[in-house]
């Protein structure tokens, strides 16, 4: 299909990925339409509310992706890909924080609100130079990659593995929220930063502004859909896949271990800063919350529920679990963390392989019939 | 840098003191030149295992073990239970440290001052008796992630096939029978597809010593076969070590036998002068 027309060299042999991609670019095309050019008296119109919630599914299922290639591809359980996301948000939000100049509340044009409510008298070091977007937007990559690489450098020397390393990721991502909780790190404490007003000079409200958003969201995902399929297709890709499956036995063949899972680490820890950059502009706001151990725990269980180790299981699994979410949250909201705790527990003991696996059984089967 | 050359040249060590430099030295015409990681086998023997000790809490592993291994031989390793088999390929391969004792790679290479990968590398192959191959990956992709070639991340990432490189896997599958099953899941493969897909691996790394323990474990006869003709096969190229239990397997491929007891060798001969030796008969049915 239409994927496999454009990338045919790296989706040659990913079927579901280039099914998957063939979507994405069609709503990529069709939610503007829909949006900008079908009047709003129409019923084909798409509010810009739903465009704003598809971009958000669209940053998740970046994040899923991100988690996909440490957990499904090396081994790795990171419960703590959340405080990249949030670090990469938070880089953006100071950014758009910046945008606001004299429009705030106390009209202060060098000091954005909640610094004045603490009656700070100037900016911190560290805040200065995010009025440059290009600054802001390498900051969005380095600061997740910073610590990825410090942490697993740590961590993969020591040969901190399995359960392990999953418990101090989550340790990572709960001290920091801590640390963003308090007012005296000058990120705006318990409220976060939010507020925006424009990003780059256009009113973040304009309906134009959200479709330009929900496209570079799209092609984020494409990009580093087809950047992950590049890195998981080549020789380095395989030797992660060894690792995963016989660590002990890849080293001794001479493989430096410990620098793979490092690299792949700090990839995964950059795209998971991207998706967080791309969320904060939409849905207008970034607090401590995010660092939440719960989000992090729910990001697994997207990519359990899509099928780890695909690349498109993550982003079917973060989609529809999203979707979910917000219809059940809205519907029924006592039902929802119920409802996402016996899905989980379903697909571990039914469906090792997630709902992806499903269908690759089902069209198994169907070729074994043909066959 | 021209200059930096120069000087390295004028003061290169047989340039300052004239009596090292080739000719002039008494005894260099006695000398051969060896290369550094290189295995020196100008004697005919590839390993040397002299006087080799090693205990455990006081128990004796190995006791005064002696074992030399020509170049290109084919040779079988028994013994009972608790005879050393295990412990003395740990010594190779610098798993674990003699307490006395010299272990020699050809003339030059001193194992004993190696760790597993530096060993790896010199060039001795251990086969392990479980067979442990990545199951994910296809058997031409196991022997791809073996190959002897630049393994840091980097490489990896841009890293594609050379020509010679296929032609070296292409020559492996059919070695160890498996060229049909190129693109087949290693864990789909039998326990002897493993097992070969495993010494297939060990040979993508060139190695002048191949370590095998107990291969057949667990083979169908027809798969027994199979193996020993592999083996034999390997013999010239390779020196190969065999530690192995079943008798009709040894029989069937060894020229030299080497019997263990007790940390240190028995008996050494042909199959049939060891199955006559009393002493062998004695620790095997003691009688």
């Amino acid at each position: 299909m239409l994927g496999r027309l454009l990338f045919n060299k790296l989706l040659h042999d990913d079927k579901g990925g280039d099914r998957m991609l063939t979507v994405l670019l069609a709503v990529m095309v069709l939610v503007p339409v829909l949006n900008l050019l079908v009047p709003e008296s129409s019923v084909f119109h798409l509010s810009t509310y739903t465009v704003t919630l598809l971009g958000k599914y669209l940053t998740f299922a970046l994040l899923a992706i991100a988690l996909d290639l440490v957990w499904g591809y090396c081994g790795i359980l990171s419960l703590g890909h959340g405080a990249f996301f949030a670090l990469g948000g938070y880089a953006m939000g100071m950014y758009l924080m910046r945008q606001i100049g004299d429009r705030g509340v106390y009209g202060n044009a060098e000091l954005p609100d909640f610094m004045v409510f603490l009656n700070w008298s100037e900016l911190p070091w560290y805040w200065s130079g995010f009025d440059m977007f290009w600054f802001a937007m390498a900051m969005v990559v380095i600061v997740p990659g910073l610590l990825a690489y410090v942490f697993g450098w740590l961590a993969f020397r020591s040969r901190v593995t399995g359960v392990y390393l999953s418990i101090i990721t989550q340790a990572l991502t709960y001290a920091l929220m801590l640390a963003f909780f308090r007012n005296e790190m000058g990120f705006g404490g318990n409220n976060g930063l939010t507020d925006f007003k424009d990003i780059l000079g256009f009113d973040l409200q304009s309906d134009v502004t959200r479709i330009v958003l929900f496209t570079v969201s799209g092609l984020a995902l494409l990009g580093a859909y087809l950047l992950s399929r590049y890195i998981v297709n080549s020789k380095f890709g395989r030797v992660v896949v060894a690792i995963r499956d016989a660590e002990d036995r890849t080293r001794f063949i001479g493989y430096n271990v410990e620098q793979y899972k490092l690299w792949i680490f700090v990839l995964s820890a950059v795209l998971a800063g991207i998706a967080g950059a791309l969320y904060v502009p939409q849905v207008g706001i970034i607090n401590p919350g995010e660092f939440s151990p719960l989000n992090s725990i729910e990001l697994a269980i997207w990519v359990a529920i899509g099928g780890r180790g695909t690349l498109y299981g993550a982003v079917i699994g973060a989609i529809l679990v999203n979707y979910a979410k917000t219809y059940f949250t809205g519907a029924l909201p006592e039902v929802w963390l119920f409802a996402l705790g016996g899905l989980f527990v379903v697909v571990t003991l039914f469906l090792p392989r997630g709902l992806v696996g499903l269908f690759d059984k089902r069209r198994k089967r169907s070729a074994e019939v043909q066959t | 840098m021209k200059a930096l050359d120069n000087l390295r040249e004028t003061m290169r060590r047989d340039k300052v003191f004239d009596f090292v430099a080739e000719g002039h030295y008494p005894l260099s015409s006695f000398r051969h030149t060896v290369t550094t990681g290189e295995i020196d086998v100008s004697h005919g023997t590839i390993l040397y295992v002299e006087n080799v000790n090693v205990s455990f809490d006081g128990f004796k592993a190995l006791n005064d073990l002696n074992l030399y291994i020509q170049d290109g031989e084919l040779r079988c390793i028994i013994g009972p239970n608790g005879a050393g088999k295990t412990t003395m390929m740990d010594v190779i391969t610098g798993k674990t440290r003699p307490d006395t004792g010299r272990v020699y790679l050809g003339q030059s290479i001193d194992l004993t001052r190696m760790n597993e990968t530096e060993v790896a590398e010199a060039g001795v192959g251990r086969k392990f008796q479980k067979p442990t191959v990545f199951p994910e990956h296809t058997v031409f992709q196991n022997l791809e992630l073996a190959m002897k070639t630049e393994k840091s991340a980097w490489s990896s990432l841009l890293a594609s096939l050379s020509a010679e490189q296929l032609d070296r896997i292409d020559e492996v599958m059919l070695q160890i029978g498996l060229k049909e099953q190129y693109a087949m899941s290693a864990k789909l493969l039998s326990h002897g597809q493993k097992q070969w897909l495993e010494i297939g691996m060990l040979l993508m790394h060139d190695p002048r010593v191949l370590l095998v323990d107990e291969p057949v474990a667990g083979m169908t006869h027809q798969e027994m076969d199979r193996t020993a003709e592999l083996l034999t096969q390997l013999a010239g190229k390779h020196s190969v070590v065999v530690v192995e239990h079943d008798m009709d397997f040894v029989r069937s491929i060894a020229k030299t036998v080497t019997v263990l007891h007790e940390g240190s060798v028995l008996a050494e001969g042909s199959m049939d002068d060891v199955q006559n030796d009393d002493r062998v008969r004695e620790v095997y049915l003691g009688s």
